[in-house]
This record gives C-alpha cells, sequence and structure tokens, in this order.
C-alpha cells in the first residue's frame, strides 16, 4: 500500500469541489487514459478581475490523482489567473503534505490542467510538453523520460555523471543497473561515424560551367559517389543504398548501424554536399521510406 | 468490523495447522538435517515426510523428483537456467506474454545475453493459440515455460497437451504452477511435464519456502552450489521449519482440493454473479469457463483500481488490482494489455482471490459494498456522464495528450 499523508487520504476519502461546474467559463482536459489519470478542471472566473470565483473537477484515476485534483481546486478559489499561473506542482504536493515520488505525476497534472483550463478562458491553444517515463531513481523521483533527456544533451557515459545532472542514484543505489541500461541504449542509438571528407576533390571551375550530364551519365555518377561513401559507412557497420532518382530528389536506404541512428540526418546531409558537388547541380537526398508518403513532399 | 481477504492468490494465511506443525523446528528440533547426531537425524525425518506429502500433491512418481527452494521465482530461475546450461546446442525458449514477471523479466535478461525468446500471445480471453505453440517449437528449442493457471484471471493454460508437444521435438517443458498447485488435480506422472514451480505461502505454507519438481533424468545444472543438500541440486542449509509447514500444507491441500472445486467456485460465482448484476459496465477478464476456482477477476469501467481498493480496504475488504497505479508504473497489467483490454477497463480491474476460510457472510457484505463504491467514483469520472459513459454525448472528454 502506498504511503499516503493524512490530508492525501483526507482528501481522497471527502474531495472538495467535485463534479460537473454550472456556468464554467474555463475548462482545462488533461491526461491520459493510457497512464490511468485523466483531468477535468472547471473554473468560474469573473471576467472584471480574472478572480476564480469557483472551482471544480472531475478526476479518472487513482487516490493520489483523485486528492492532488481536490487539493487545487481548494488552493486556486479566490486567486487572480496570473496568480493562479503561479501555482507549481511542488505547491500542491506541499499542500497535501508531500506525495510518493511515483505519484508525484499526480501534481504535474494538477498544474497542467490549471494552465489548459487558463488557456481555454484566453481564447490560447494549450500545447503539452509532457513526457513521462518509467520511475527509475526512487529517492529521487527520477524518472527514464529525464534521464535520456540530459544524457543525450549532455553525452553523458557514466552512472556518476547522471547522478550529478539529475540527483538519480545518489541514494541507495539500486537503480544503477537501469541508469546504465538506459546509457546503454542512448550510446547505441549515437552513431559516432565521422563523415569521410570529401572523396572528390572540389574542381575549380564553377558549377555553371560544367557540362550538362545526360540521365546515364548522372545516375553513373550518383552511383560511383555513394560507392566511394560506402567503405566508410561499413567501417560502423552501417551502409546505403540508393533506391530510386526522381528529379532533384535521391532516395536512399541507410541500413546496418546507420539505421534509426540519432546521425542519420548528419550523415544524410554529409552525402548530399559531396553528391551536389560531384553533380554540379542541386539534388536533395531523401530516405526511401518517403517515397511511400506522398503526402510529405 | 472483521477485516475480509479476498487476495489469496498474493499470499494466503498460514493455516494453523501448518503453524503447529513448525513450532518444534525453532525449539526443540533445531537440529541440521546434515548433522550425525540425533538432534539432526530427527530433523531429517521431518523433511522427509514433507518431501513426500508435496510428491502426493503434485502426483510426482518419485520423492526424488521434489527440490525445496527458497520460493517460486527461484524455482523459475533454476528451471530455465539449468535448461539453457545443459543443453548448450539449444538457445531459443518459448514462454507466453502473460506469464509472472518471475519468468518474463528472467527471459527479457537472457534475451540481452543472446537467448532467442518467443512468447505467444494469446486472445481477448486469454487463451493460447496451439498452433502458433507448434509453429514456434524446433530442435533449437530448450525450454518451454507455460504457466499452468494466471495469477490475474485464473485462465488455465492446456500445459499437459503443450508439455507433450515440447517432448516430441526434444524440447523440455517446465509450467510456473504457483497458482494452480493445491486449486486444480495435477498429476506428474502421467504428464511430459519435466519442471514444475510451486510456492509454499500461495496454498497456507509460510512465505520463503519453494519447490521444484523436477523431473528423474532431466538434464539439471544447479542455480546455488556448494553443499550436498537436495541432492547437490539446491546446496544451502534446508529451511526445515518451512518445510516442515509446507508439507503439512500440502497434505491439507490434497484434503481440500474438492472443497476448493465446490464450495469456494460456488462463493465465487456467488460474487461474480451478485456484483455484475449491480453494476452496469462491468465484465469478467480471462476466460471464464476454464479458470481457477478461486479467482473472479472484474473490470469496472470508468473508473480507475487504485481508487477502489482505497475504498474498498476503508470497508475493511482486501483484493487487488491490474491498474498502473497500485504498482507505480506507467501502464496497465501487462496480462490486461496482452488480452487487448480496452485502457477504460484494464486500469479498473479488481481481482477477488477467495481461499477455503472465506465465508458467504463475507461474500454478501462485499457484494453488498462494491456497487456504490463504483458509482460513486465513476460520479468523480470525467469518462462518466450520470448513468451512463460520457463517449457518446456532445462534448465528450477528450484531454489535451493520450
Amino acid at each position: 500500500m502506498w504511503d499516503y499523508t493524512e490530508k492525501v487520504r483526507e482528501h481522497f476519502f471527502n474531495p472538495r469541489n467535485a463534479g460537473p461546474l454550472e456556468g464554467a467559463n474555463a475548462v482545462g482536459d488533461v491526461g491520459s487514459i493510457q497512464c490511468g489519470d485523466a483531468l477535468r478542471l472547471m473554473l468560474k472566473v469573473n471576467p472584471e478581475d480574472e478572480r476564480i470565483l469557483e472551482a471544480h473537477f472531475q478526476t479518472f484515476g487513482c487516490g493520489s490523482a483523485i486528492a492532488s485534483s481536490s487539493a487545487l481546486t481548494e488552493m486556486v478559489k479566490g486567486m487572480t489567473l496570473d496568480e493562479a499561473l503561479q501555482v507549481s506542482n511542488q505547491q500542491i504536493a506541499d499542500y497535501l503534505d508531500g506525495l510518493p515520488p511515483e505519484k508525484m505525476h499526480c501534481s504535474v497534472m494538477g498544474r497542467e490542467a490549471l494552465h489548459a483550463a487558463i488557456a481555454d478562458y484566453r481564447g490560447e491553444t494549450w500545447v503539452d510538453d509532457h513526457e513521462e517515463g518509467a520511475m527509475v531513481c526512487k529517492c529521487f523521483a527520477v524518472d527514464s523520460a529525464l534521464i535520456e533527456e540530459v544524457v543525450r544533451a549532455n553525452n553523458l557515459t557514466t552512472v556518476e555523471q547522471v547522478t550529478h545532472y539529475t540527483k538519480a542514484g545518489g541514494g541507495c543505489c539500486s537503480c544503477h543497473e537501469g541508469i546504465e541500461e538506459i546509457l546503454a541504449n542512448v550510446s547505441a542509438e549515437r552513431c559516432t561515424a565521422p563523415m569521410p571528407p570529401a572523396a572528390i576533390p572540389v574542381t575549380e571551375a564553377p558549377a555553371a560551367a560544367k557540362p550538362r550530364l545526360t540521365n546515364f551519365q548522372r545516375m553513373r555518377r550518383i552511383e560511383e559517389t555513394i560507392e566511394a561513401i560506402r567503405p566508410m559507412l561499413q567501417r560502423d557497420h552501417g551502409d546505403i543504398e540508393v533506391v530510386e532518382i526522381d528529379g532533384k530528389n535521391i532516395y536512399v536506404n541507410l541500413k546496418g548501424a546507420c539505421q534509426g541512428c540519432m546521425m542519420e540526418q548528419a550523415t544524410l546531409s554529409g552525402i548530399q554536399a559531396q553528391l551536389v558537388d560531384a553533380l554540379g547541380e542541386f539534388v536533395q537526398l531523401l530516405p526511401a521510406a518517403m517515397l511511400a508518403m506522398p503526402g510529405r513532399r | 468490523m472483521q477485516p475480509i481477504y479476498l487476495d489469496n492468490n498474493a499470499t494466503t494465511a498460514c493455516d494453523p495447522a501448518v503453524v503447529d506443525a513448525m513450532l518444534p523446528y525453532f525449539t526443540e528440533q533445531f537440529g541440521n538435517a546434515s548433522s550425525m547426531h540425533s538432534f539432526g537425524n530427527k530433523v531429517a525425518q521431518g523433511l522427509k515426510e514433507a518431501r513426500v506429502a508435496v510428491q502426493r500433491l503434485l502426483g510426482a512418481e518419485f520423492d526424488s523428483e521434489i527440490i525445496f527452494t527458497s520460493c517460486g521465482t527461484e524455482s523459475d530461475s533454476t528451471a530455465i537456467l539449468s535448461a539453457l546450461r545443459a543443453q548448450p546446442e539449444r538457445n531459443q525458449i518459448i514462454t507466453t506474454a502473460v506469464e509472472h514477471p518471475a519468468i518474463l523479466a528472467l527471459c527479457e535478461h537472457l534475451e540481452k545475453e543472446g537467448t532467442v525468446v518467443h512468447r505467444l500471445s494469446v486472445d481477448k480471453k486469454g487463451r493460447l493459440d496451439l498452433d502458433e505453440y507448434k509453429s514456434l517449437l524446433s530442435p533449437r528449442t530448450a525450454i518451454v515455460s507455460a504457466m499452468w493457471a494466471n495469477n490475474e484471471t485464473g485462465t488455465l493454460f492446456p500445459v499437459e497437451e503443450m508439455a507433450a508437444m515440447a517432448r516430441v521435438v526434444g524440447a523440455m517443458f517446465h509450467t510456473d504452477a504457483v497458482q494452480a498447485a493445491g486449486k486444480v488435480p495435477i498429476d506428474l506422472r502421467s504428464s511430459k511435464i519435466d519442471m514444475l514451480s510451486l510456492s509454499g505461502h500461495k496454498l497456507h505454507a509460510p512465505k520463503g519456502i519453494g519447490v521444484l519438481y523436477l523431473r528423474r533424468n532431466t538434464r539439471f545444472r544447479p542455480l546455488l552450489r556448494g553443499g550436498h543438500q537436495e541432492r547437490g541440486r539446491r546446496a544451502g542449509t534446508e529451511n526445515s521449519a518451512s518445510i516442515a509447514g509446507l508439507g503439512k500444507a500440502a497434505e491439507l491441500a490434497l484434503e481440500h482440493l474438492a472443497f476448493e472445486n465446490t464450495e469456494v467456485r460456488r462463493l465465487r460465482d456467488r460474487l461474480e454473479t451478485g456484483i455484475l448484476a449491480q453494476v452496469p459496465h462491468a465484465f469478467v477478464t480471462g476466460d471464464p469457463a476454464n479458470r481457477l476456482p478461486n479467482t473472479a477477476n472484474i473490470a469496472f469501467e470508468y473508473v480507475e483500481g487504485e481508487a477502489i481498493l482505497l475504498l474498498l480496504n476503508q470497508q475493511g475488504i482486501a483484493a487487488s488490482s491490474g491498474s498502473a497505479c497500485t504498482s507505480g508504473s506507467l501502464e496497465p497489467s501487462h496480462v490486461m494489455r496482452a488480452m487487448g483490454i480496452p485502457y477504460t477497463a484494464a486500469h479498473g480491474t479488481i481481482r477477488f482471490s477467495l481461499s477455503r476460510y472465506n465465508s458467504e457472510a463475507e461474500i454478501d457484505r462485499v457484494v453488498e459494498a462494491v456497487p456504490p463504491i463504483i458509482a460513486r467514483l465513476r460520479k468523480l469520472s470525467p469518462y462518466w456522464n450520470e448513468a451512463a459513459p460520457a463517449k457518446d454525448e456532445i462534448g465528450a472528454f477528450v484531454p489535451a495528450y493520450g
């Protein structure tokens, strides 16, 4: 059983302001049935001074989701919208004398519903930047999404570094295997293939002065250029093949380690630059998957 | 108000007779079964009797086929790792998508080390497709591991038939019978099952004791080495008190097998029909026609399981849920997802699991308590409107991310 505080229990068993609100003029719907949490926050805002007169909620969720919603409605009543925007998820959790680390997302959902409701009132669209992963470090409530993001952004390679950046793994240490797994996954994704130096020397003559190539010559030239690049990709357990040439669009398949690599875009643009040089005209290198998406380009 | 315990698939209370059987081993029978003196001698005798009791419960041919372990998880790990190590020419495992984490997490780990793992899918009632199974069996299959009964829904798998099919390609067959032992008849001697896991605390023995059944002539590699206990197949001084307790529990389970399948089944059905008659938008998950007699898993749509459990607990009623929130994970139970139960229902699944100690009065109290709790939570739910789901209405709830 979760170690819920008295205040959480009290708000769960006797939720305040539950149910639909007649005449609500600010409604925020957030959450996801997939994660098992969804919240509709309904506010009645006085247009004169933008003060929240009433706040109601409807929640699909666990004990702490319902308690967080109830607490939120109590907290924001009487605030102006600008004041309400300052309410943080930590304040919601504090109001309830704390939440278990796995349940902190319930307070995050409360804050998001508030922002969504206020955006609704102001006729704005609220965009969710919510990404949540499985809880990895229970001592400091750090989830896998945050760890992955920080590892990617900072090129982290060790558990110690992750602990310095996120605190994850700095407590009981039992999540170190999980952190190591994230590090391994991210580093596997990150293709470190160095871009080959220009395989074909850039000609002195300006591109415009080049004689126009026949279709056959052009195709051959594309193939030769790609062939010259392949060994360098193969060295990093990757490969490339040309699938289709359609005017200035050249569709290719990246294979092996290059496939799904974080650096895929960089690899493609590097090869593209060489093709542009070799052909003396602008061409665009695209993944072959785009052939199946007629609407994209 | 007396509490009502309907979470017997999680763990059971020790039978008082089991406790009585254990107590001497904490006082006068403290000896080490391996010792030459009389202190050890009597303990060894006690272990032998317990082994025979478990042998009878499982219908094993020899008592030496019973290996005492520390828990069901240890038995599962021992079985799978042994099959891989003893048959280096075979590197594939066939299991199911709805196994207990003791199997699934191990397989996932082995997969990273290069073992090939096939996970059989289930249909919406949690049933396997034996043609799919047959197509995956090959001379590369080291072991098949399929549970006898599912812990969440109670759905039974045709393990005896599956074991015979595995034998045809020379693969070993293991079954996790942690939930089935003591609730359905088991006769290993007439089957082709090579290994079986059992856990004491699911059948009124204490926690910390388990069994691995290992058919005679099955190639085996121990998980723990360092002693001759259990004929060198599981080193470590025997947990004599718990083994004696398990022996008593096995004896009692065999005695009550018919009772489980008549009286306990009757109470389970009474609970289920009583609740379903009063609560709309609720259904039984799994295969109701083919399941354990003690398990009822009911999905209550548009409400969340943890909230139901908290309100049940307030009235002294203990059950469990497949919702994400109860486990702190982000998704509802893998069993519900494997069966394709929609999220609106999977988060609201409640498992009631009975034992021979539950009474009709208790069941009637639960039947009375559940409907108002569901109604109360639905009133709070944005997916519910007055007396029906909100989805058909104008302005239905469509949150910003999902």
